[in-house]
């Protein structure tokens, strides 16, 4: 008997871009017809990173979601946001195995010289150590500080948004959406924590 | 630093005889998609033959033939296209080109010239003298191909216009139409998309329109009816589906330079030594490749163009 039905379906929804992506880059080093465009590498990149932002976007609204509407979906967060960093390693490992193979002075190069890049390192670094804490052993270990930690989502994803926006060539509309929906976001917890300063301050001068 | 290649700019002759065994090696190839080419003028204008008339390729001694400029597969130059009046994927011009009609096609022709007025693209290009060249095309996002383009010398087109004492410049236009290209109907730059090049550039030898590659018409996301090639540029200064011809006095500003000036400048000439604000240009991906290769400054036609920009701040002017 399967405990919670959702959870499966769920691991295969974030999977299946993943599994696809994997069935694609196979059918490419068959020399098969695949859908990666006859630049596979720079597909990936693309493909992966979009997929990193959606996943963060994601993580970042399971929250309010379960806020909003009493939806009992915050038990998932650490799975979405385990796909976030999935993703974004898979863009990572893209750049550095695929694209550059270690090419160092031209991977050092645009990590500091390049901001577009510098910012997409930025947030793919701080990723690691959200990923390696996320389990409950960890969370038990830390205390209060793995709240502190994890706080550093924002400005991963604040980070992944910017990357996003300053590596495209001309059409910014999906950048813009991505910040669009990050503002919102980010929006709707200044209002909470400023809801919760408004309380608090009534209670003092009570 | 100027990288010499082996045999000046002619890539060729070997690739084009050595076509029958890159098809069978690969086997990516639909041999229907490819003709000979003595075949392709045919199609274009019956009653012609490319190969005894116009192929002017030199026969060169390209040693055992480069296999690291090998054409492109046709699939690749036919899919993999930046032709943002079709949308904004590689593949979405292959999907949505055919609502480009290219027959019959005229251009509008302007400016310090004394032979002004609209041409159709026969009156303007001279089908019994197209010539095959197959050139690398190193696009501004680090990948190339090289491409067997059939067109005609860019100066062929201008000596027809007659410019005058004027003419510094010359300035194109690709079509504006959002019926035919639906992808104008997003804002992404402001259309009609513009290119231009100094004379010299224009009158060099090696800059052509092209009509044709691989021994076909061009297809629609290809830049039908005719495109320009300049082969030591980066390939956004390959202009598309061209309806106007200007002979200017002042530098023109180009649809790059528009939408960012400090990214993209009106010369675009390949140069390993100046980055792109967000990436290397000292390397690029050869479509096909699997790893990266050394871009060559020029394009590796330096030989014959770097005398265009002596004295020039090739930093200052990108």
């Amino acid at each position: 008997m399967i405990k919670d039905p959702v959870r499966p379906i769920l691991h295969l929804l974030c999977a299946a871009p993943a599994i696809w992506l994997g069935y694609q880059i196979w059918l490419w080093l068959n020399f098969l017809p695949h859908e990666l465009t006859a630049n596979p590498i720079e597909f990936n990149t693309d493909f992966t990173g979009d997929w990193t932002i959606r996943f963060l976007l994601v993580t970042l609204s399971i929250t309010p979601i379960a806020k909003l509407t009493k939806l009992r979906v915050l038990k998932y967060r650490r799975a979405v946001g385990l796909y976030a960093f999935l993703y974004g390693l898979l863009h990572f490992l893209n750049y550095m195995v695929l694209d550059y193979y270690f090419d160092w002075p031209l991977i050092l190069e645009d990590i500091f010289k390049r901001p577009a890049i510098s910012f997409g390192m930025v947030a793919f670094t701080i990723l690691i150590p959200l990923a390696v804490t996320s389990f409950q052993f960890m969370m038990k270990k830390l205390g209060k500080n793995w709240q502190k930690l994890h706080r550093l989502i924002y400005v991963i994803t604040i980070c992944a948004v910017i990357h996003n926006y300053m590596m495209v060539k001309a059409d910014v509309l999906i950048p813009v959406i991505h910040a669009m929906i990050l503002t919102g976001l980010l929006g709707y917890r200044v209002y909470l924590n400023w809801n919760k300063r408004k309380i608090r301050l009534k209670k003092q001068t009570v | 630093m100027l990288i010499k290649i082996k045999n000046s700019w002619e890539l060729t002759e070997n690739d084009v005889t050595s076509q029958s065994a890159y098809l069978s090696r690969r086997d990516l190839l639909k041999t229907a998609g490819i003709i000979t080419v003595g075949g392709i003028a045919n199609m274009m204008v019956p009653g012609f033959s490319l190969a005894e008339t116009a192929l002017k390729s030199k026969a060169n001694e390209y040693d055992g033939g480069d296999l690291r400029d090998e054409q492109t597969a046709i699939e690749a130059v036919r899919r993999y296209n930046n032709f943002y009046e079709f949308g904004m994927n590689k593949d979405d011009p292959a999907r949505n080109a055919h609502t480009l009609k290219p027959k019959p096609w005229t251009v509008a022709v302007d400016g310090h010239c004394e032979n002004k007025g609209t041409y159709t693209v026969e009156d303007l290009i001279d089908f019994n003298n197209l010539e095959e060249r197959i050139y690398r095309m190193r696009c501004v996002e680090a990948w190339s191909m090289v491409i067997p383009w059939v067109g005609v010398p860019l100066s062929s087109i201008i000596d027809k216009l007659s410019p005058t004492s004027n003419a510094k410049y010359v300035y194109f236009e690709t079509l504006v139409d959002e019926d035919q290209m639906p992808g104008q109907r997003r804002g992404i730059i402001k259309w009609p998309y513009r290119e231009g090049l100094r004379m010299d550039e224009a009158m060099h030898p090696l800059t052509i329109m092209a009509v044709g590659l691989y021994g076909e018409t061009l297809a629609n996301q290809n830049g039908a009816p005719m495109r320009l090639v300049v082969p030591w540029k980066y390939g956004f200064k390959g202009v598309k589906s061209i309806v106007k011809i200007s002979i200017v006095e002042n530098e023109p500003n180009s649809s790059w330079m528009r939408l960012a000036p400090h990214e993209y400048g009106f010369y675009a000439n390949v140069n390993p030594d100046v980055p792109h604000p967000r990436w290397s240009q000292s390397k690029e991906r050869r479509i096909g490749d699997f790893s990266r290769r050394a871009t060559l400054m020029f394009n590796g036609y330096g030989e014959e163009v770097a005398h265009l920009y002596t004295g020039m701040d090739l930093r200052k002017y990108y």
